[in-house]
């Protein structure tokens, strides 16, 4: 070793550097302990939770090999003999997200006006509108569509309802955070010009927050377009119920087809709403 | 004067004739939308008027029966705490599952992202067919939801949690991988540099360069996605891949009403609270780390 002198470090000198200044010759004992510790907890939790899932070598092999067989069914893709019907599914599922989304950003903006803390003073009542929300979130969108089935009977009515019940709570959040931090002054001018507060909400905060709102609501229309395709599964309508069905009676290859078209569609709404929203926030 | 003033008018009117007519066009495209998808959805509002009620029995029937003079008394008694949430225990220990699901496909699922982003990372000086590769497996990965995947692992895994966590682990992977590519092609890349020029191979710089700097955003990214994996992971029991979305599914079909919203609450108290924990985890896990 060298020190900045230009001669070799004696052992006694590197010995004391190292009780001077012992986290500069890598971690400390307790440290290196701690970290011992910590891969030791890792791999005893890893193991519990394998054995307690039942997973082994045996059972992993032999899954492997029913997916192979599987995947070996899926190839080549065919689109069977129900076309139509195929079609009518993803239309469906399309529909549904668009429905949901529109339903959810309607009702969502009034929700926002009332969650706002420039808008609504009252603590109390502000504060667990939030909560509300929060908690809202926790609920997936397809135990909303299990339950509306059970209420409104299958059909593509219970996943617009799911998709649209599932998505206000959230949507009103984001539009809340957005109304706050609107700029305050064109609302103070129209207020100290005589507007009434409606006024104030109509010309001072919405031309602000329109195209944040707007940007929003096609964000969460990319995504239902996404969950669109599985409420099918329990029985909302859509594709999903397609899919559902020909798992359940092993047509691999009409499967394939469907899950290649489901994500040609996601990509496509992806890439149109992506431009929608550029011209949108661009053009503002 | 006059004459300016005229002109600026006109100029005014005709942008606001042009801003107006944008606005209708929009305002009838997306009406034609509605209708159209009114219309495929049978969302018509009679089947929704007739549906109304039933949505509001319904949703009155879940709500557990609770009485404010009883709240905390024992099992036995009708409109307590204790009786609407009579099988907690179970109920406590399909929830831990759930999320040992979760956190158990979240780390499957980082690791299979770890090792499919430094190929997929564009800066990294593998060749471009590579890097396209990597970015389209990935793609497809996440674009296919975990319930599709579930569906049909449960027929190669059979019933039960390994589908679940398998299905989840895949989706997980696909989504993960894109943000560990995209974190690891923002680094610095002198210390790449660096190492390369000191003779280190591609593998030593991967460990030595790459990952100390994109490590926090690749931890937080996990972190974030194993809250989502939750959510997931709750609900993927319903195609019979374990978790407390079997026992929800079961409550639901056989209409035991208030054992739905007792089993939802519970869902609801447990992801806030691991998105509690989980933020101020992290928090401390980045600074620690970075």
């Amino acid at each position: 070793m060298i020190n900045p002198g230009g001669h070799l470090l004696s052992p006694a000198e590197v010995a004391a550097w190292r009780a001077r200044m012992p986290e500069a010759f890598g971690p400390t004992g307790t440290a290196r302990l701690w970290r011992w510790l910590g891969v030791v907890a890792f791999l005893a939790w890893l193991t519990g939770t394998l054995w307690w899932f039942d997973v082994s070598p045996q059972r992993m092999w032999n899954g492997l090999n029913g997916l192979g067989v599987i995947v070996r069914l899926m190839i080549p893709p065919s689109p069977g003999e129900q076309w139509v019907e195929i079609l009518h599914g993803l239309a469906e599922s399309l529909a549904m997200a668009f429905l949901g989304t529109a339903i959810a950003a309607t009702i969502a903006i009034p929700l926002g006006f009332l969650g706002a803390r420039n808008v609504a003073t009252n603590m109390l009542f502000r504060f667990s509108l939030r909560r509300f929300f929060d908690g809202m979130r926790g609920v997936d969108q397809l135990i909303w569509a299990l339950a509306y089935v059970r209420a409104v009977g299958l059909g593509p009515l219970a996943g617009v309802l799911a998709i649209a019940t599932a998505d206000i709570a959230v949507l009103a959040k984001l539009y809340a955070e957005a109304i706050e931090n609107a700029e305050k002054k064109q609302a103070e001018g129209i207020a100290a010009a005589g507007g009434s507060p409606t006024l104030v909400m109509r010309f001072g905060i919405l031309p602000q927050v329109a195209p944040i709102m707007l940007g929003h609501a096609l964000y969460f229309f990319e995504s239902n377009t996404r969950s669109a395709t599985i409420l099918g599964v329990v029985g909302a309508g859509g594709i999903g119920l397609q899919i559902a069905e020909r798992i359940r009676v092993r047509h691999w290859d009409e499967v394939a087809f469907i899950i290649i078209l489901m994500v040609l569609m996601v990509m496509t709404i992806d890439w149109l709403s992506g431009k929608l929203r550029r011209r949108l926030i661009g053009g503002r | 004067m006059s004459g300016a003033i005229a002109q600026q008018e006109a100029a005014f009117l005709s942008l606001r004739r042009q801003r107006r007519n944008t606005t209708l066009l929009g305002a009838i495209i997306f009406v034609v939308c509605v209708l159209t998808a009114g219309r495929v959805s049978e969302f018509y509002p009679s089947s929704l008027i007739a549906g109304a009620p039933r949505i509001g029995e319904y949703f009155s029937r879940i709500a557990p029966a609770l009485e404010w003079s009883k709240l905390f008394a024992n099992t036995q008694t009708e409109g307590s705490l204790a009786f609407w949430m009579y099988r907690l225990d179970a109920w406590g220990l399909l929830l831990f599952e759930t999320a040992q699901m979760a956190a158990l496909a979240t780390l499957m699922g980082a690791v299979v992202a770890l090792l499919l982003a430094f190929p997929a990372a564009k800066n990294l000086g593998l060749p471009a067919w590579v890097n396209a590769t990597c970015r389209r497996v990935l793609e497809a990965t996440r674009t296919v939801p975990e319930i599709v995947f579930a569906l049909i692992f449960v027929w190669a895994f059979g019933v039960g949690a390994l589908a679940g966590i398998l299905a989840i682990a895949l989706h997980t992977a696909g989504a993960l991988g894109k943000l560990f590519a995209d974190a690891m092609e923002n680094i610095e890349m002198r210390p790449w540099d660096g190492v390369r020029a000191s003779g280190g191979s591609w593998f030593q710089a991967c460990r030595y360069a790459v990952l100390p700097a994109a490590l926090p955003d690749l931890l937080s990214y996990a972190m974030l996605r194993f809250e989502i994996n939750l959510r997931s992971a709750s609900v993927i029991g319903f195609v019979g891949a374990g978790g407390i979305g079997e026992e929800l599914y079961k409550v639901i079909s056989f209409n035991y009403y208030e054992e739905i919203s007792a089993i939802i609450v519970l869902v609801i108290l447990a992801v806030v609270c691991i998105d509690l924990v989980s933020e101020k985890l992290r928090r401390r896990v980045i600074e620690a780390v970075s």
